[in-house]
This record gives C-alpha cells, structure tokens and sequence, in this order.
C-alpha cells in the first residue's frame, strides 16, 4: 500500500510544479497523436463515406480489408513501419527512423482504418434516398460527399475520438519506431511503461494521471461538439 | 408535339436489370408548358422513367438529349440535373434549419448569399411556410415536410419538375389540400412538370398530358381524356375502379 500512497503524492508533486519532463511527454504526445488522428481524419472521413456510397462488388472485399485493420496490432505497424524506415530499408533514405514523424507515420497507419471503418459503417445508416435526393437537386460528387458527413456528424465524430483513443493509448508501434528516446520521442505510454520496469512507480503514476487527463480533455470536447451538432 | 425544343428527350433507351427489361422507351419527349403525368402499377416502370430523365440513372442503352444536347457527351450529367428539380415520396429534409433545407440547391449552385435569402423567403411563402423557416427539418409533419420539399425544388425556376408520387405518404386531407395547392402553383408559375403517380384521381388537378407503362415499356401517350377512353379495358382497369369518376370529371359522363 506504501507503493500507492508514495507514487499518488510523488505524482501531485511533479504534476503541481509542472515538472518540465513531465510537460514536455505530454506535449509530444499530443503533438504525435493529434496529428496523426487530424491525417487519419482527412484521409478516413472521406474515403469511408465514398466506400459507403460505392455500390461496386468490390466494395464488400474492401470492407473486410478495412474492417481487419480496425484491429492491426500496433507492434504489427510498428515492426512494418520499422522495416521500411530503417535504414537500409526502402524509405531508408528519408532518415525518419526514431523521430516522431516515424511515430505519426505509425499512429496514422493505426488509427486510419479506424477512422475509415467507423464512418463507413456511420454514413451507410443514412437513408440511401437522401443520396438520390441531393443529386436530383444538383450536387456535385464532393458537395455530396460533404452533406452526407454533415449528416451523419456524430458517427464521423466517434470514428474520430475512437481514432485518437486508440492511438494516444498504444505502445508498441511508438516504442519501435520511436525508440523512447529522451526528450526526443518519449511519449506518455513509453515514458510509463519504461518507468515502471525501472520502479519509479511515482513518476509513472504521474504520466498515467495526465495521459487520462488528456485523454478526458479531447474525448469532452469532441461529445460536446457532437452534443451541439 | 410541337417544333419546340424539347427539354428532355429520350432516344432508344433500355435498362436491364439482370436479364430482365426494366425501362424500354424507343422515343420518348418533353416539351416546355406541358404536365405529364405518369402512371402505372407498382413496378410498371415509372420511376426509373423517371429517374432517367432526372439524368440519375444512365441507362445502358439508347441516348439522352437535355435541350437537345446529348447528356453525357454534348453536356454533363451534373449540369442537366441542374435544370431540373426533383420532389420524391419522402421529403428527406436534412438535419439543418428549414430555411438550410431550402437553401442547399441554390448553395450547391454558387448562388450570392443574399440572392439566396431572397429566394427562399418567395419559395417558402409560395407553400405558405414562411413561419417554419428556423425550424429544424425533423420536428415538422408530413404535410409540413412535403411542402418544404416542394420549395426546396422550386425555389431553383427548374426548366422541368420531376414529382415521385409526393402525395402517397400524406393522409386524404393533407393529400387534398396539397394536390390543389400544387395546381394552383404549378399555373401561375407555368413550371413543366412529369408527375409519377399510381393514383388517377390525382391526374386532373396536375397534368394536361397522360402516359401510362407496364412492364417498363409506355403503352400509352397523350391528352388525358384520350389515353382514358383508349385503354380503359387495359393496364389501367388494374389500377382502379377509378378511371370512371377521372372521365367523369374531365366533363364526359
């Protein structure tokens, strides 16, 4: 109990001087993760809506495809990004390996299918007369496109936050193609899990309490977006 | 027909679903000023008629002329369905503001915002909904929503309006006031109009011209008194009992 108690007061002291470390883990990991779920969000929102709309019979094959990645584990991308950045590999030469843009590459690879998986399945719900009724008054392909994310909002909202959530909580792809490298790519998950094999059970208490926080901060600004609609 | 140029024109079109003929219309024309209603039994054929000449289904053989130019080659479909308006069985409002509801045609033409103000305010008063304008799409009735669909194809001057039987989810008396509001509309702003229906007593209040299909194909075409008389044995005795009262009421007894 000792364990708990000294890491929970440990915590509150580092977070209540705003420990530099601390803040700056927590700024990259939102700077990673952000961006990654702003990219999967450009990427997915719309390719998910297109694949809803595509009555193609190649669409099911294509729904499997991105119903599978929704759960591609992470060590998975990581080891795939790994093996095309490292330096030998084929992107070898961009020299991305251990920065946190390999990190955002790996967290978008992640959070895509999500994204995409998601909106399909939230955008397929609506009426398919709406579809009919938004072209018969004049609509182009894209400004179809964006009246029926616009309908379909909360969905697309969702697909976004479970996006973020998945990729702001993983730890292997991070960890690989990162490095957990000291003020560099340190994230709040490698940062927690690296502190507790070392036993500062206080400072990873500290890193867990602002990866919910920041978690809490996005997913409540994200609902209430959606709540206001 | 007159020399005018038609607004729409279909030429040798067929669609197929599988093996089985769905539309066969070797010639088939709509000109300025006229109202044609279309009607037939469920799966007659009607809405993908219809659906045709909204330039929404290509069909797979045969052409379409949109003021006579060749859609898909001479002119893009995008830009023929622009001509037209279409108002279906169900309204499908948008989750947005009436007002919005109306507005999206005339937004989705690049229309100048204050031009957009002024033509959805004439459009609602022209259904008498003007009071509705900040109500959300969803909360409003049946009756309600079909007028705003019906503003909403308006209140772009469509060359041609397309109607999928609008009436047949409102109930008798929303029907009625409805139908004759329509008429009166569809006078004084002169609009061409196809009217899909499977209901002929719907016929006098909105069409001058009367085609009726089964099995995908138009087995008759022309003045509503005319097509009545001709086929009153045929495809139309499926229909109703109804066709004595319509020629009744067109003043023949």
């Amino acid at each position: 109990m000792d364990l708990i108690a000294e890491g929970i007061t440990e915590a509150f002291r580092l977070l209540l001087k705003g420990d530099r470390e601390v803040l700056r883990i927590a700024f990259l990991t939102l700077r990673v993760s952000g961006l990654a779920t702003i990219i999967s969000a450009a990427i997915g929102v719309p390719l998910g809506t297109a694949l809803s709309l595509w009555s193609h019979r190649g669409r099911r094959r294509i729904a499997g495809f991105v119903n599978t990645g929704m759960g591609l584990p992470p060590v998975v991308v990581g080891l795939w990004v790994s093996i095309f950045l490292w330096r030998t590999g084929p992107l070898g030469f961009l020299r991305l390996m251990y920065t946190p843009t390999a990190m955002v590459i790996a967290q978008t690879v992640i959070a895509l299918p999500i994204v995409t998986g998601f909106t399909m399945a939230g955008v397929g719900q609506l009426d398919p007369g709406i579809r009919l009724q938004m072209l018969s008054l004049g609509a182009s392909s894209w400004q179809l496109l964006r009246i029926l994310i616009r309908e379909a909002r909360l969905s697309v909202l969702a697909a976004v936050m479970a996006g973020f959530g998945r990729v702001v909580a993983e730890v292997g792809a991070s960890m690989m193609v990162g490095g957990n490298l000291l003020g560099q790519t340190r994230v709040l998950t490698t940062a927690t899990s690296m502190e507790v094999s070392k036993g500062n059970f206080g400072f990873a208490i500290a890193l867990s309490i602002v990866l919910v926080g920041i978690t809490y901060i996005i997913n409540a600004s994200l609902t209430r977006i959606q709540q206001q609609g | 027909m007159t020399a005018r140029q038609a607004i729409i024109e279909l030429k040798g079109v067929k669609l197929k679903r599988g093996s089985r003929i769905t539309l066969d219309v070797p010639d088939f024309e709509i000109c300025p000023g006229e109202n044609v209603a279309v009607i037939g039994a469920n799966g007659a054929g009607k809405s993908t008629l219809l659906q045709v000449i909204a330039c929404l289904l290509h069909p797979g053989e045969g052409q379409v002329f949109a003021g006579g130019r060749h859609v898909g080659k001479e002119i893009s479909a995008i830009e023929a369905r622009r001509r037209m308006a279409m108002v279906l069985q169900r309204p499908y409002l948008l989750d947005a503001t009436v007002f919005d509801n109306v507005a999206i045609g005339l937004r989705m033409r690049h229309v100048p915002k204050k031009e957009v103000q002024v033509r959805v305010d004439e459009a609602l008063a022209l259904f008498g909904i003007g009071h509705l304008a900040k109500r959300h799409g969803r909360s409003l009735s049946g009756g309600e929503s079909q007028r705003v669909s019906l503003a909403r194809a308006m209140v772009l001057r469509p060359e041609l309006l397309l109607l999928d039987e609008p009436m047949s989810s409102l109930d008798v008396p929303t029907r009625m006031a409805l139908l004759a509001e329509l008429e009166r509309i569809i006078k004084r702003t002169r609009v061409t109009t196809v009217f899909v229906t499977h209901d002929v007593t719907e016929i006098p209040f909105l069409a001058d011209r009367t085609v009726i299909m089964a099995g995908g194909k138009i087995i008759a075409d022309g003045p509503v008194r005319d097509v009545l008389r001709q086929d009153l044995r045929g495809a139309l005795s499926q229909l109703a009992g109804a066709a004595n009262w319509l020629l009744q009421e067109s003043g023949e007894g």
